[in-house]
């Protein structure tokens, strides 16, 4: 997306913490900590100094009430001024996404010259609130004037009230959780149970192959604690030993008897963060960076929730391809966000179908037929994990840093989101 | 009236008194100023406008840093000192006995005399501001709170809590003053003024603070004289133990609060006076004073002669070595200085061990309230590392701290060159390898030093900084401002074998092993040092340092400098046996679950120990200590210490050698370098030549020199 000043924008490096299953290694991490720990490894990577930064971007899907705004958070890192202003982003599994979006406008703006953009969670910390009567019966008593007022209030209590509410991953909309959202799009898109565990195993597979050749590896920022004794320098939801007989054995979680998702076949709950550092083309040059790609365009789309939940993709697809200005077959890599077996593989279906174009786009062909081997080349967000706020920017840094090694000219990222959305991007070798 | 340092103002019925000693930093009470202030304080009485006093400072930042040192250095005799006392007493009880209420405004250091005039306050209000540090630091300089402090401050907020800051001399936040009730109200410094008049109104309609804290605890002390004898029974066993009975300040503020408290204020400040008398005139004072200006003068030293560039800010630092002594530096940069921190170690294991020293330096900090959970955090993402390079293009200073060996210390500043900038300064912890040598491996020498720290790196509060021949002033200067901002007295060292504190220590470790494998006893060893002042015995030094680090040292300065500082064979035997002291728990001592117990029997046996001769403690005391002295005239006149006061700065934060003696060489000085030479004589004529006293010493002497110009 070239303004009319000019103005391309460059990633120019990347770095991201393990993703770790929630619960597990990083269970004592905040998500503020998270991010500061992929950021100031990232800035030492990239030999930034502080002062060059001009705004801080960052997503998260479900922040504590403690620290509001992550980004600020990072962007009050010891190591910079505390000049850098910083915004944080919710657009769901989208929200890193949107916050590399926000630095791309910044930057095409004119506004800003260095961005560092990324997302984090921790999902092992997710906040857990009381029930709404038992939060007005707290109040009420913090603003009671008299004595009688208070006892009036306390007489009012009942043990329910204690019982505390989980937020639950499901959309406010319709109430349906995220995978009974999965669960329905692999029934309306005939998606099998073993094409769905062909996938998950294919995602273990090449995440595992990528982590032996150090391909993931280098971008992760070791992590050596507090709380783990030996330094985190891979994801460990990958599996390298998971087979094909072991998926099948599971049960399905969301329709017990006639069900196909499984705790397989979907992405984990997940800690981690992730960090981009994007510049004006300008900016790279003064300041001596070879950037690894440039941001082409950009899409995100809306769907009924009460629809095919996780189809956004295959609207935003088209939409950031013609912004781009690009055809589907130039496309040498694709990073398409797994949040469900099924959901790729409806994705998938969808941009394959001529029909599908027809109905949904008004469109004569396909969106184009996807080439396994250019999708999802290291695996993707079923094996290594999905901490919602930081998958958009682990996406793009991977993207990146592969497109790189490959010398491909045009990659892609899709990202599905709560509420329906979907977002896509197109990155390009400079 | 008004005088260069003290203005009175008088406004809508307050006078103001405030304070600003032209050309100083802060404001310390000089006689004259103590004057004016008594004539000012003469004159508000007398004002019939005035209703109320306020005390002020407009020195940013310091309130009455104390009574000024200089005046106190220049006493000639216990008179002298009597009446200067009594007339900070005089003035001070004016306060008290106005007839008016005075309120102090306190922002910025309130320590000592300063502290003791808002004692006699009638209401005081300091600034909820890091600048504002409350205390009574006396004793560290061998004096006592002498003008009402002894007696003030514990009626003010009981025995006990008045006890601990006297005798330890600690300064502490307005935030602690206040929940001690020294001070009545804290304030944000914009409203200290309009908060400090409107409380002077107040007291003037006849408003009396509420401050009557009578606890339990100041009931069964403070007021009951059978639990008041206990306390202080219990604080004097506590203080002889602490200072070994060589340092008689706290003894004699102990003295002052007793009397007090017992017999009354007069009679409290009569004893103050007498007592504050005999300490200012003695030795021990006299010498912490003078260590007090020497690290005072350090502290502005900017380590290198003449016109020099200005010394280069660190901002981040590369630490090559996670183990034990780079993650302590690393976490005192990030700690004191806060510094961006970056280990390099040759994997991931390494880092993340260094990482989680580094962190628990941060935790114990946290834990013992010395930061905040938030500044903790912030700490926290300074630290950081890798097993490559990456992050080393912005480092402005790398310490390397990886083992003693010379051939990887050239090969790492090699590597280290090619990854960083070209006005990175590199600085090698070595204890025993020329920094030259180290230099002459890298393209750039002008910019390798050394940065010698001693462990444990938070505690000691010593750096060598070791400058080679070709090392750059620039780089020397910056080395010694970073290490100041480390918190550390910070000496600059010439580039010879065991540099200063290595240099004077071996030859004392040496004759220790001597005494050991002539058979006396462990105990009697360490327990003739710490009587001679030192905070530990040269065999539980020993142990402490490690034994393989402490050969280590020997050997390269046996090889430097031949006979005279020959180690003995006990070491090398204790090593073989598998001993390397604490860190194994197996040495001289023994140990258990990390504490020393009693002496390891079986030690005797390995260094092949002779019966026991039953040597005098004076003996062991001469030989020791006359070892190390004439190492330090050796050392001096060698250059490796640019000054005396260096040299003596050096071996009391370095060695721990007694404060109270003033360093070796002040030592020298006050026992007279001739009979100093008398004394290595006839140690020379018993025990061999390595006690032939140095020339320079002899040349001195004949001559009536000192090392000290004011000896």
């Amino acid at each position: 997306m070239q303004s009319a000043q000019g103005r391309r924008v460059a990633v120019v490096a990347g770095c991201r913490s393990p993703f770790c299953k929630a619960g597990t290694l990083l269970k004592d991490v905040s998500a503020v900590a998270l991010a500061r720990h992929a950021v100031v490894e990232l800035v030492h990577r990239a030999a930034l100094r502080g002062r060059d930064i001009d705004e801080v971007f960052f997503g998260q899907v479900l922040p504590s009430p403690l620290e509001p705004n992550l980004a600020r958070e990072v962007a009050l890192l010891p190591q910079f001024p505390a000049s850098i202003p910083a915004a944080s982003v919710n657009r769901a599994c989208a929200s890193a996404n949107a916050a590399i979006a926000m630095g791309h406008d910044q930057i095409v703006l004119g506004h800003a010259r260095v961005v560092l953009a990324g997302g984090a969670e921790s999902l092992s910390a997710v906040p857990i609130l009381h029930s709404r009567r038992f939060a007005d019966l707290l109040i009420g008593l913090s603003r009671a004037k008299s004595q009688a007022q208070r006892v009036k209030l306390l007489a009012s209590f009942r043990p329910r009230d204690l019982v505390p509410v989980t937020p639950a991953i499901a959309e406010p909309s319709t109430g349906e959780t995220m995978g009974q959202s999965a669960e329905a799009m692999a029934k309306v898109n005939r998606i099998s149970r073993q094409a769905q565990d062909a996938f998950a195993l294919r995602s273990h597979r090449l995440a595992h192959a990528g982590t032996e050749d150090g391909r993931l590896v280098a971008e992760i920022a070791p992590f050596f604690g507090p709380g783990v004794t030996e330094p985190v320098t891979s994801d460990n939801g990958v599996r390298g030993d998971a087979s094909a007989s072991q998926m099948a054995a599971l049960k399905p979680v969301v329709d017990r008897r006639y069900g196909t998702v499984t705790a397989a076949n979907a992405s984990p709950l997940t800690d981690g963060a992730a960090a981009v550092l994007l510049m004006s083309a300008d900016a790279a040059a003064a300041l001596g960076y070879q950037p690894l790609a440039f941001i082409r365009s950009y899409a995100v789309t809306a769907l009924d929730p009460a629809g095919q939940l996780l189809m956004g993709p295959a609207y935003a697809i088209p939409q950031v391809l013609d912004r781009a200005g690009i055809d589907w077959n130039e496309l040498g890599l694709i990073e398409m966000h797994e949040a469900f077996a099924a959901q790729v593989l409806s994705n998938i279906q969808a941009l394959e179908s001529r029909q599908w174009a027809e109905e949904h786009l008004g469109r004569a062909t396909a969106v184009g037929q996807v080439d396994p081997e250019t999708l999802n080349v290291m695996g993707g967000s079923i094996a290594i994990g999905h901490p919602f706020g930081a998958t958009g920017a682990r996406l793009t840094l991977t993207l990146a840093h592969e497109m790189r090694r490959r010398d491909v000219q045009f990659g892609l990222i899709s990202v599905c989101a709560q509420g329906g959305m979907g977002f896509a991007m197109v990155l390009e070798r400079a | 009236m008004s005088t260069a340092a003290l203005t009175v103002r008088i406004d809508r019925g307050v006078g103001w008194l405030e304070l600003d000693v032209p050309g100083e930093a802060v404001n310390t009470i000089s006689p004259e100023l103590r004057s004016d202030l008594a004539e000012a304080l003469e004159s508000l009485a007398r004002d019939g406008d005035v209703r109320a006093v306020v005390l002020v400072s407009r020195k940013p930042g310091s309130f009455i840093a104390g009574a000024d040192i200089n005046a106190f250095v220049a006493l000639r005799g216990r008179d002298e000192a009597h009446a200067l006392v009594r007339a900070g007493q005089a003035a001070i009880n004016r306060v008290e006995s106005l007839g008016k209420p005075v309120v102090a405004a306190i922002h910025g250091n309130c320590l000592g005399g300063g502290l003791e005039l808002a004692l006699a306050c009638t209401y005081r209000i300091a600034t909820d501001d890091p600048a504002t540090r409350i205390g009574l630091p006396e004793v560290q300089l061998g004096i006592i709170p002498a003008a009402g402090g002894c007696q003030r401050l514990p009626r003010l907020i009981g025995l006990q809590p008045a006890l601990d800051m006297i005798l330890a001399g600690k300064t502490i936040a307005a935030s602690r003053a206040r929940r001690l009730g020294i001070v009545d109200e804290l304030v944000h410094p914009c409203i200290l003024d309009q908060v400090a008049e409107q409380a002077a109104g107040r007291l003037a309609d006849g408003w009396t603070p509420g401050r009557s804290r009578l606890s339990v605890r100041r009931l069964a002390t403070d007021r009951n004289p059978l639990g008041r004898r206990m306390l202080f029974t219990a604080a004097r066993k506590q203080l002889l133990k602490k200072t070994g009975g060589h340092y008689p300040a706290p003894m004699a503020a102990l003295q002052a609060v007793e009397h007090g408290m017992t017999h009354g204020v007069e009679a409290g400040l009569d004893i103050e006076a007498t007592l504050f008398a005999e300490l200012a005139i003695g030795g021990v004072s006299r010498n912490l004073v003078r260590l007090f200006f020497a690290t005072t003068a350090l502290k502005k030293d900017p380590g290198v002669q003449g016109d020099v560039p200005p010394p280069r800010p660190i901002a981040g630092i590369g630490v090559m070595g996670a183990g034990f002594m780079g993650a302590a530096i690393g976490g005192v940069a990030v700690l004191r200085a806060g510094t961006d921190v970056r280990f390099r170690d040759r994997d991931l294991r390494s880092v993340g061990g260094g990482l989680r020293v580094a962190r628990t330096l941060l935790d114990e900090q946290l834990e013992r309230r010395r930061i905040t959970t938030h500044a903790h955090r912030r700490l926290l993402s300074l630290l950081s590392g890798t097993d490559g390079w990456d992050g080393f293009g912005l480092t402005d200073l790398v310490i390397e701290a990886v083992y003693e060996d010379r051939d990887l210390k050239r090969q790492i500043f090699r590597e280290v060159e090619a990854h960083v900038r070209d006005d990175c300064v590199f600085a090698s912890n070595t204890s025993t390898i020329p920094i030259s040598q180290i230099a002459d491996a890298v393209a750039r020498p002008e910019r390798v030093l050394g940065m010698h720290f001693f462990s444990p790196v938070a505690k000691m509060p010593l750096l060598e900084v070791i400058v080679a021949e070709r090392t750059a002033p620039w780089a020397t200067a910056t080395a010694v401002r970073y290490g100041r901002e480390l918190g550390k007295t910070v000496i600059v060292v010439r580039d010879r074998p065991g540099f200063w504190v290595n240099r004077i220590l071996a030859p004392y470790l040496n004759e220790a092993g001597r005494l050991l494998a002539e058979g006396v006893p462990v105990e009697v060893i360490d327990r003739a040092m710490m009587r001679f002042g030192f905070p530990v015995g040269p065999v539980t030094l020993l142990d402490e340092v490690g034994l393989d680090v402490a050969h280590k040292g020997s050997e390269v300065l046996h090889e430097a400098f031949g006979a005279r500082l020959q180690p003995t064979e006990g070491l090398v035997r204790m090593l073989d046996d598998g001993r390397l002291g604490r860190k194994n728990a197996r040495g001289f001592y023994r140990y258990d679950d990390g504490k020393r117990r009693e002496v390891d029997l079986a030690a005797y046996e390995i260094i092949g120990a002779g019966a026991d001769p039953d040597v005098s403690k004076e003996d062991v005391q001469a030989r020791l200590v006359f070892a190390m002295l004439n190492e330090a005239v050796l050392a001096l006149d060698e250059g490796v210490v640019r000054s005396a006061r260096d040299g003596d700065v050096g071996a009391v934060f370095g060695i721990g050698f007694p404060a109270f003696r003033g360093g070796p060489l002040r030592y020298l000085d006050e026992l007279g370098l001739a009979d100093a030479v008398d004394v290595l004589r006839d140690l020379q004529r018993t025990y061999g030549d390595r006690f032939a006293p140095a020339p320079r010493l002899v040349a001195m002497a004949g001559a009536g020199e000192t090392f000290h110009p004011s000896s």
